[in-house]
């Protein structure tokens, strides 16, 4: 079998990075999907990019801005209505321990 | 603490709010003490779909400080996804400025009790937006996003200070840098400026940089002494001892005044920077750097220069008196009609300030209004009321809210210089001194204070000195 | 015409302003329509006829007046990513199962303000993900021609209801071709404009590069009208651009004279279904009838698109996605501490593909990997957009298929991701360089399915590839199937 692009540690790893709970089957469904996927995209090192910038947009350039107004009034309950848990007008949740 | 054997290396990065009315990327009100969640919107509330626009003026009061700060001023600047979570933080992401920030380089200059003055390197500034906040109850916390998006400008030193004292300086250069160029309102105690610590300790003489910690989210200048006297010893307790510094993420307990780790784990993080594709590169051409030039408010160091060329205060008393905005506004503000400003100068740093340390308060609350104060001091100049007297009366207008002239005709503490009355004073205590006088005549000059002091009193202390001396002397000298 | 919901947009604007129809009807036919054939298809996650209706009514009282704008009393299906003010917008995600925005996307406004009627919010593969909408948290979408194939996706939904009837054209969004290969396999017309040419304000976000809005229809003329609609500077979208829009029917000459089509060789490769190639080449041929040259074009980075999108695209998804963590807005699994509501919310909110992508991306942006994989993925897309950059010196739009194959069969591609991502070969590059891209039908496969053929331009060169699909379109080289359904 060939070796793996990724190891279990490193799936565990990107899961907490990425705040997602996998069971054991979705690691190793993971891991197998992620090391596919990588070992696919190694081609990317048959081309030269040493000289090669990158292209982070590819709209046009120009710095659109606003003039400082405050355009926006107070609507709590509105931005409150989907909120999952609610105290008051804020959003509730787990104790945040520092 | 073995301060001889080591030398603490101490970096700052303060967080200041930008003086905008609206957020960074969205048009909701950054006032600050509004109910929770009532200046948010679908933007800062990161709502699936909502995309950011820059505030102009964010970008302005960038360019100010960066100005101010003596930085390079990028022509070109990136924003950057900073990725995190926490409940403070609605996208999951903090849109701010990692490889390419807006300004570079720079200095701010402090200066010791010692008389020396140092310069401290400026690493960068850049801008971003700010979290909301959490409050911790007993059985869960609870968000409020009004804090969410506002803009904050983050200025990060160079690792050029050695001391608690080089830190306090700095930061209250940095604070009245910002508040001179009206850049922030920086007040601490609302977390318009927080400051976060980075701190190593290391042999003297060492040429490598020791492991560092950071203390973070330091809200007052005497926490942040405090803290970095504290962790100094305990990192050198730890290297004494045999031990390694680790490198961690600290928090001031202001009640047990010490440090301690964080607990979360959630701060042993990745960020996984990458350029927001959802703004535009930053462009600041030259003629904006040079619109802001222009509209550049007076710093401090010009303003002190200021004040000793044209007031010819001292460098100290110049220096005194700028120290904070308010007090130097202040001070401006008790000028108009004076001739003396020294005097003025003087009252403000005496009378004013002691009241306003003693009672804890701003310079706005505790004291009387600086026109009223410049009444006063008219009133002196003058030569309508003694100077005791105006001393009394700002104390009483201190706690009464009335104005100078009300004062002093209440109090009775009006100056008398009417001639008549004195020379009748005058008069009378000859007359009921006769041995003193024909002593004084005689020769013994030193009895004069005598006799000064007897119109005085029989006048109530009211009387003008200038007054009683010219007319005393005529009378003595029989 | 029995069928009202047959009716192209073009006609149904004149019959409207005639009084020969009203709004009401039009809209009527299509809920009708959606009724029938929705048990089949599954084209819609929220059907709205009460507020269609509404706004049918009032559209009427406008198209009273001489100045109706043009898609007054248009009935439209929404892919399910647009912010709805008041409607249900999941996203085809357990996640937003419930989310009401309480804001309108800024397409939606415009749409809104010219007086279009809304039939529904349309099926879509999870946060866009996928190429089937098979990844819909709300079953899939089965395409028209032959329920046991897909619709294609991530806008399957979209496609579907244009092609079956249900209403006149449709919103969808495309990031790596997303709304091209839905129009192939459906048959119908389908445009990526360029980036930025319409704003993504209020679309919810798979990969901020490379998102954008675009609509499907029954012909091109309908197309360019929706277009027009659509596009335009927006000052809530800070990458949208500030270019006017053209009036796009104008460009609708049926003229293809001396037009140089440029066709890449490396987007007709083994592998490739041969119904496909060769309904792709009498198209070409039939152009070439009509006056057009064809030029022999490379663009040899092909290859390697594939590979740099699913860096790229999965990347800003994963910081796209983050916000979806059940305290503001969306599923909530109730948690002892915060880490665990995250974690728990999102695993159960976020179906598989969706937890595959931002794990990826997740990956290629994470320290140590940030070079070997996110920058090398966006240094390859320079070396793709210099590929177009190149070939567009030589001609004026460039003709290729749009997928390998015509719509394969449910369940077909699920069991390996490479083998369903690498289905996007022929679009995914069009997203990377940031350019228009329209897929438009050119035939049937022996099995009677829709074959699409792309045409691809320079950056907002909407008006020639809108001309040269509209002139394809009058050459009338095949015959439109009817539907079983």
């Amino acid at each position: 079998m060939a070796e793996s692009k990724i190891t279990l540690e490193q799936v565990r790893h990107v899961a907490l990075l990425a705040r997602l709970r996998l069971s054991a089957d979705e690691e190793t469904r993971l891991q197998a999907d992620m090391s596919s996927m990588l070992g696919y995209v190694e081609k990317l090192n048959e081309l030269d990019t040493t000289n090669v910038p990158p292209t982070a947009q590819v709209g046009e350039p120009g710095t659109p801005m606003r003039d400082d107004e405050v355009t926006n009034h107070p609507a709590p309950d509105d931005m409150l209505a989907n909120a999952p848990a609610r105290h008051g007008n804020f959003f509730k949740v787990p104790k945040i321990i520092e | 603490m073995n301060s001889e054997k080591y030398e603490a290396v101490i970096g700052l990065e303060v967080h200041a709010h930008l003086s905008t009315r609206s957020k960074m990327f969205c048009g909701c009100s950054t006032a600050f003490g509004a109910q929770p969640n009532e200046n948010v919107c679908p933007r800062c509330m990161g709502m699936p779909g909502v995309l950011p626009v820059l505030n102009r003026q964010a970008v302005e009061l960038a360019v100010r400080a960066g100005l101010a700060a003596h930085c390079e001023i990028a022509r070109e600047s990136i924003f950057d996804r900073k990725s995190y979570f926490y409940p403070d933080l609605p996208k999951g992401y903090q849109i701010s400025q990692y490889e390419t920030p807006i300004c570079k380089g720079g200095y701010i200059e402090i200066a010791l009790k010692s008389g020396e003055t140092k310069r401290v390197r400026l690493t960068r500034i850049h801008l971003e937006e700010d979290a909301g906040k959490n409050i911790h109850e007993a059985d869960g916390s609870l968000v409020d996003l009004n804090r969410s998006g506002v803009p904050l400008v983050e200025i990060v030193s160079e690792p050029d200070m050695r001391s608690a004292e080089d830190a306090g300086a700095y930061l209250r250069a940095l604070h009245a840098m910002l508040r001179y160029a009206e850049v922030s309102d920086a007040r601490m105690a609302e977390g318009g400026m927080r400051c976060d610590v980075n701190i190593s300790v290391r042999e003297r003489g060492a040429e490598k940089y020791g492991v560092k910690t950071e203390i973070k989210n330091l809200n007052s200048f005497r926490f942040v002494e405090k803290a970095i006297g504290f962790e100094i010893g305990r990192q050198i307790e730890v290297i004494e001892s045999g031990g390694k510094v680790q490198q961690e993420t600290h928090l001031w307990d202001p009640v047990r005044e010490e440090t301690r780790p964080m607990r979360s784990k959630e701060f042993a993080n990745d960020y996984r920077y990458f350029p927001e594709p959802d703004l535009p590169p930053l462009r600041v051409p030259p003629d904006l750097v040079e619109k802001v030039k222009t509209e550049m408010p007076e710093l401090p160091d010009a303003r002190r220069a200021r004040y000793i060329s044209e007031f010819g205060l001292t460098a100290y008393e110049a220096g005194v008196i700028i120290d904070e905005r308010e007090v130097a506004d202040y001070f401006e503000a008790t000028l108009p009609g004076l001739n003396n400003r020294k005097a003025a100068a003087n009252w403000v740093m005496t009378e004013v300030l002691r009241v306003v340390h003693e009672s804890g308060k701003s310079i706005g609350d505790a004291v009387p209004t600086a026109k009223e104060v410049g009444t006063l001091l008219k009133m002196i100049e003058d030569s309508k009321i003694s100077l005791n007297a105006a001393k009394t009366a700002f104390a009483a207008m201190c706690t009464s809210g009335k104005g100078a002239e009300a004062t002093i005709g209440e109090l009775g503490l009006a100056q008398v210089s009417d001639e008549g009355a004195i020379a009748a004073a005058c008069d009378q205590i000859i007359a009921a001194e006769p041995s003193k006088v024909a002593e004084y005549r005689g020769g013994r000059d030193k009895l004069y204070g005598f006799f000064v002091g007897q119109v005085m009193k029989a006048m109530g202390g009211k009387a003008n000195p200038k007054v009683i001396n010219d007319i005393l002397k005529k009378k003595l000298a029989g | 015409m029995s069928e009202l919901n047959r009716l192209t947009i073009a006609d149904a604007q004149a019959k409207l302003r005639k009084r020969e129809i009203s709004s009401r009807d039009l809209t009527r036919a299509c809920l009708d329509r959606i009724a029938t054939v929705e048990p089949k298809l599954n084209a819609f996650i929220t059907v709205c006829a009460r507020e269609a209706l509404e706004q049918a009514d009032a559209a009427d009282q406008r198209l009273s007046s001489a100045d109706a704008p043009p898609l007054c009393g248009i009935p439209l299906a929404i892919k399910d990513i647009y912010a709805t003010k008041g409607v249900r917008t999941t996203c085809a995600s357990k996640i937003l199962e419930n989310f009401v925005p309480p804001f309108d996307a800024t397409v939606i406004a415009k749409l809104r303000a010219e007086g279009a009627v809304f039939v529904g919010k349309a099926n879509m593969d999870e946060f866009a993900m996928g190429s089937s909408t098979e990844n819909s948290a709300f079953g899939p979408t089965r395409n028209p021609h032959d329920l046991e194939r897909v619709a294609g996706g991530s806008s399957g939904g979209s496609a579907a209801a244009v092609a079956a009837y249900e209403c006149l054209a449709s919103l969808g969004t495309d990031t790596g071709g997303s709304i091209r290969e839905p129009a192939s396999f459906c048959g119908v017309v389908g445009i990526k404009p360029t980036y930025s040419r319409v704003s993504r304000y209020g679309v919810i976000a798979y990969a901020s590069s490379l998102d954008q809005v675009g609509p499907f229809s029954r012909t091109v003329r309908d197309a360019a009208i929706m277009l027009r609609s659509l596009a335009g500077i927006d000052p809530s979208d800070s990458t949208c651009s500030a270019r006017a829009v053209p009036d796009y029917e104008r460009a609708l000459t049926g003229d293809v004279k001396a037009l140089r089509i440029g066709v890449p060789k490396e987007y007709f490769v083994e592998g490739m279904q041969p119904e496909v190639e060769k309904s792709v080449r009498d198209a070409l041929a039939n152009l070439q009838k009509a006056g057009a040259h064809t030029v022999e074009i490379s663009l040899p980075h092909t290859p390697y698109a594939v590979a740099a999108y699913y860096l790229v695209a999965t990347a800003e998804a994963s910081a796209n996605l983050s916000r979806y963590d059940g305290i503001r807005y969306g599923l909530r699994v109730p948690a002892e501490n915060n880490i665990e509501l995250y974690e728990k919310s999102r695993a159960q909110g976020f179906g598989a593909e969706v937890k595959r992508r931002v794990m990826l991306g997740t990956f290629a942006l994470s320290a140590g990997y940030y070079d070997a994989y996110y920058l090398k993925g966006q240094k390859v897309r320079t070396l793709i957009r210099r590929d177009f950059e190149r070939a567009f010196e030589t001609c004026d739009v460039v003709m290729a298929p749009v997928a390998p194959t015509t719509a394969f069969k449910l369940g077909e591609k699920t069991d390996d991701p490479l083998t369903m991502y690498l289905s996007d070969i022929f679009t995914i590059s069009v997203n990377l360089a940031g350019l228009p891209g329209m897929s438009i039908p050119c035939g049937y496969d022996n099995a009677g399915l829709p074959i699409g053929l792309q045409i691809i331009g320079a950056p907002f060169s909407e008006e020639t590839i809108f001309r040269v699909g509209d002139a394809y379109e009058k050459i009338g080289a095949f015959s439109t199937h009817q539907l079983k359904i």
